[in-house]
């Protein structure tokens, strides 16, 4: 009885979808990067090729609210100014792209007015040079007034925004369409809401290269379970040949640091921080195992284990 | 499991009726439903019966090693994806003592193993085994270490390529069922011979599949049904492509010879805890890994927990009124949903204020507060029903009850329909011991 390698063949394809734009193309960015293209499951070349590997994106959050006390300790005062932090991302802590988290529009909390929070995602943008995704706080109306401002100040960039829900995606493909940017369509640990999402887009008139799906990434302890079978779900969807699940997916793997466990004091469990690096890079590994095309994450340490790890599976190093 | 046409094909035809049913057909079909045994018709010839084991073997052999309550179980595995159906058996873990570091120091391993459990959402998640290797260090020690960990409970794994001191450290725990590792082209014949006359479970490893298929069926024809797969998984790339590739080769192609659980050697750093996480999602049956820090270890075994829960049915706890401490019925009472992450987060915070209390626990079919709440699995109605299901007014007099800040948007209508007090808690059960210092007695 010989071995022979069982291979998969699939019909479909993921789409590329470049995120950024540079000064030839009519942005600022130092670099285009391109999500998405695998022809198969991940990090599988005896069968099928992943020309890009997840990128790493590291978020910014433009409150300290949201931020963890153990990791602003551990972060650096960095994360009390969102573009120092942004800037650190680039530098010293190599992220692919940012993600700014525009939590302060908050209405319910600082409720920071559009115009101070276009003026922030400027400076953010000409403080670094990589490509950015922008994310409001989840509330629509005042969602609709910052990603409109946000869109026109950085007409040209190819920001990602996000999110687009359901119940609410108007303004906000609105505003991305209407200065060439793309969007990040969320939905909930759901096949078929996945589908739904990116149609309501498409039905509004965008075009599948400027969409990117966020299929909601449950940290680990948290139900990373259904997280993790519902991404490999459509991807396999996707593969199987259905263009309506061919959009990239991105998995905000930074939700990892809301679960209590990760960072709470237990001298049985070790140091709270290092078991909190482990547990925000076993949230991406999953992730990025799954079928993720770009993850985001917080914390430096864990990026650089994330990244070595997509390094060896890549490269086969 | 074979059809019935297949069956049939293998029986007398005789349609003697022994079997209690009227013909060799409808016992063909009875058995392919497996509604009845083999054993029923007294006249299958040996050559059928064995084929039709063979055929209706499951895909992964099921492989145990150690003995009594923390005896371990590998394979058994009938998918490439856990929306499928489910994982069955969870992966393995093993820390590994190796002997060049002197008898003391796997000594104080195999009590670092033994120490590594905790208790998370009502289940015990724990390190499962021990493995003792044989590299640089006194041959005496090593056995010696093997006798220790055999006095201790944990499944002992016995690591050495020489196949005398293999056998020489297996009748060192010779009751205890241990997994030998591991017999390699160099020391095939000696290795199988030794799990056979000693009836273990054995590690074969090859560095390419190739190999190690042809390692594999050579082990079975020569009488070893036990058998763990070691393909070389040098790399994080090298793991999850043969890992892939022999849980495909045995429950899509039913491949006979890489039909057995596999297992890979982790070194001590924290790429190869990656490669840990790496093999929990992606088909290896066991683990051993030099070293464990609990940094790591907690998160993997709570990455092993999610993989392995079985994704129809959530983690959950059974719906009723419980008691945090010693309450009485002048004690706070508060509800919250039966999906186990929940009830134990919010019971812990609850022991946290040290203040006795009751917890109505109300089945949202094992869902989280937010999740019941938009699905409609947790309402007014159903809290309502629960309080009088459960007697929460008899236990209690405060004629009040505290909900969680997620459903905030039910108050009205459950004072409405409960003539209860309804207080608002936090909205993360986090913040219940300082409110609940608050409240009046
Ligand atoms: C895993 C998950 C699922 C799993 C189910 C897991 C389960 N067994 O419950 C699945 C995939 C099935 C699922 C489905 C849905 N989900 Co869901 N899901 C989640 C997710 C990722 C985690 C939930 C979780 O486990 N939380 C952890 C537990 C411990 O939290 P908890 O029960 O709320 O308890 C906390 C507090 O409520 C509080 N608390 C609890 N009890 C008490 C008691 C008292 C007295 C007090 C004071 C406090 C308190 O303290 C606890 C600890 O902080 C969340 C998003 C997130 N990251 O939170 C979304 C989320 C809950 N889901 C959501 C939704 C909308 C859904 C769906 C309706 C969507 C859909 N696909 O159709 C379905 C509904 C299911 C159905 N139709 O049957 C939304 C809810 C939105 C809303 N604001 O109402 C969320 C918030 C996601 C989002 N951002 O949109 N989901
Ligand atoms: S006992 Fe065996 S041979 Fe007789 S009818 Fe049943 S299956 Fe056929």
């Amino acid at each position: 009885m010989g071995f022979e390698m069982p291979t998969e063949k699939y019909s479909g394809r993921i789409k590329e979808v470049a995120i950024g734009a540079t000064k030839d193309q009519g942005g600022t960015r130092t670099a285009r990067l391109i999500a998405g293209g695998s022809n198969g499951l991940p990090f599988l070349p005896f069968e099928s090729e992943m020309p890009h590997p997840p990128l790493v994106a590291m978020d910014v959050v433009d409150t300290v609210r949201m931020v963890p006390e153990q990791l602003q300790e551990s972060m650096g005062a960095a994360v009390k100014d969102p573009v120092e932090w942004a800037k650190k991302c680039e530098g010293e802590w190599g992220a692919d792209l940012c993600v700014l988290k525009l939590q302060s529009a908050n209405p319910e909390e600082e409720d920071r007015p559009a115009e101070e929070l276009e003026a922030l995602v400027q400076k953010t943008l000409q403080s670094t040079g990589i490509p950015m995704v922008v994310y409001g706080c989840g509330f629509e109306e005042k969602d609709a007034k910052v990603m409109e401002k946000v869109s026109n100040a950085a007409k040209g960039e190819r920001l990602f925004l996000g999110l687009a829900e359901e119940k609410a995606y108007k303004s906000i493909a609105a505003a991305s369409m209407a200065n060439g940017h793309g969007i990040v369509a969320f939905s909930n640990l759901d096949i078929n809401l996945a589908k739904q999402m990116n149609i309501l887009l498409l039905d509004f008139g965008m075009k599948p290269e400027n969409i990117l799906m966020d299929p909601l990434m449950a940290p680990l302890g948290m139900g990373l379970e259904y997280s993790y079978s519902n991404i490999e779900r459509l991807r396999l969807g996707a593969l199987s040949g259905d263009p309506v699940l061919q959009m990239p997916m991105i998995c905000d793997c930074s939700c990892a640091w809301t679960v209590p466990e990760a960072l709470e004091e237990n001298p049985e469990r070790g140091d709270p921080e290092l078991r909190g690096v482990y547990w925000e890079a076993m949230t991406a590994l999953a992730a990025a195992v799954a079928g993720a095309d770009v993850v985001i994450m917080r914390h430096p340490r864990s990026v650089t284990t994330f990244r070595n790890s997509i390094k060896a599976l890549a490269g086969g190093a | 499991m074979p059809t019935a046409m297949e069956i049939y094909k293998l029986l007398p035809k005789t349609n003697c009726g022994e079997c209690k049913f009227p013909t060799c057909l409808a016992f063909a079909m009875q058995l392919a439903n497996q509604k009845v045994a083999l054993d029923a018709c007294p006249h299958v010839s040996p050559e059928a019966k064995a084929a039709l084991e063979e055929s209706g073997a499951p895909p992964i052999r099921l492989v145990s090693f150690g003995s009594g309550d923390l005896a371990v179980k590998m394979g058994d595995e009938t998918q490439l994806f856990r929306h499928d159906k489910t994982f069955y058996n969870p992966t393995v873990l093993g820390l590994v003592a190796d002997d060049a570091d002197g008898l003391d120091a796997m000594k104080a391993k195999i009590e670092e193993a033994h120490a590594m459990s905790f208790e998370r959402v009502g289940q015990i998640m724990r390190v499962d085994s021990v493995a003792l290797r044989h590299s640089t260090g006194s041959v005496d020690d090593f056995v010696e270490a093997v006798k220790t960990a055999a006095g201790r409970e944990l499944p002992v794994v016995i690591m050495c390529d020489d196949a005398g001191l293999a056998a020489k450290a297996a009748d060192a725990c010779s009751d205890r069922k241990p997994l030998l590792y591991r017999a390699t082209a160099s020391n095939f014949d000696a290795m199988v011979a030794v799990a056979k006359e000693k009836s273990l479970p054995l590690v074969v490893g090859a560095s390419t599949l190739e190999e190690l298929t042809e390692l594999a069926d050579k082990a079975k024809k020569a009488g070893l049904n036990d058998l763990v797969l070691e393909p070389g998984t040098e790399s994080l790339a090298d793991m999850l492509v043969k890992m892939t590739a022999i849980r495909r080769a045995a429950v899509k192609n039913k491949f006979r010879p890489l039909g057995f659980p596999t297992i890979a050697i982790l070194g001590p750093d924290m790429m190869n805890h990656m490669k840990a996480a790496m093999g929990v999602m992606k088909y290896s049956s066991a683990l051993l890994m030099d070293d464990m820090p609990r940094e790591m270890v907690y998160p993997l075994l709570a990455l092993r927990q999610n993989i392995f829960t079985d994704p129809q049915v959530p983690i959950q706890v059974k719906a009723g009124l419980y008691s945090v401490g010693e309450p009485t019925d002048k004690s706070p009472v508060m509800f919250t949903t039966n999906f186990s992450l929940t009830y134990f987060t919010v019971r812990a915070d609850i022991e946290k204020s040290k203040i006795p209390a009751w917890m109505l626990v109300v089945d949202t079919e094992g869902q989280s507060v937010m999740t019941a709440f938009a699905a409609g699995k947790l309402t007014p109605e159903s809290v309502a029903k629960s309080i009088d299901d459960f007697q929460v007014k008899e236990k209690s007099s405060r004629n009040e009850i505290i909900i969680p800040g997620m459903v905030s948007r039910m108050s009205g209508k459950l004072a409405e329909l409960t003539d209860m007090k309804v207080t608002v808690g936090p909205r993360e059960s986090s913040g219940l011991p300082k409110m609940m210092k608050t409240l009046s007695s």
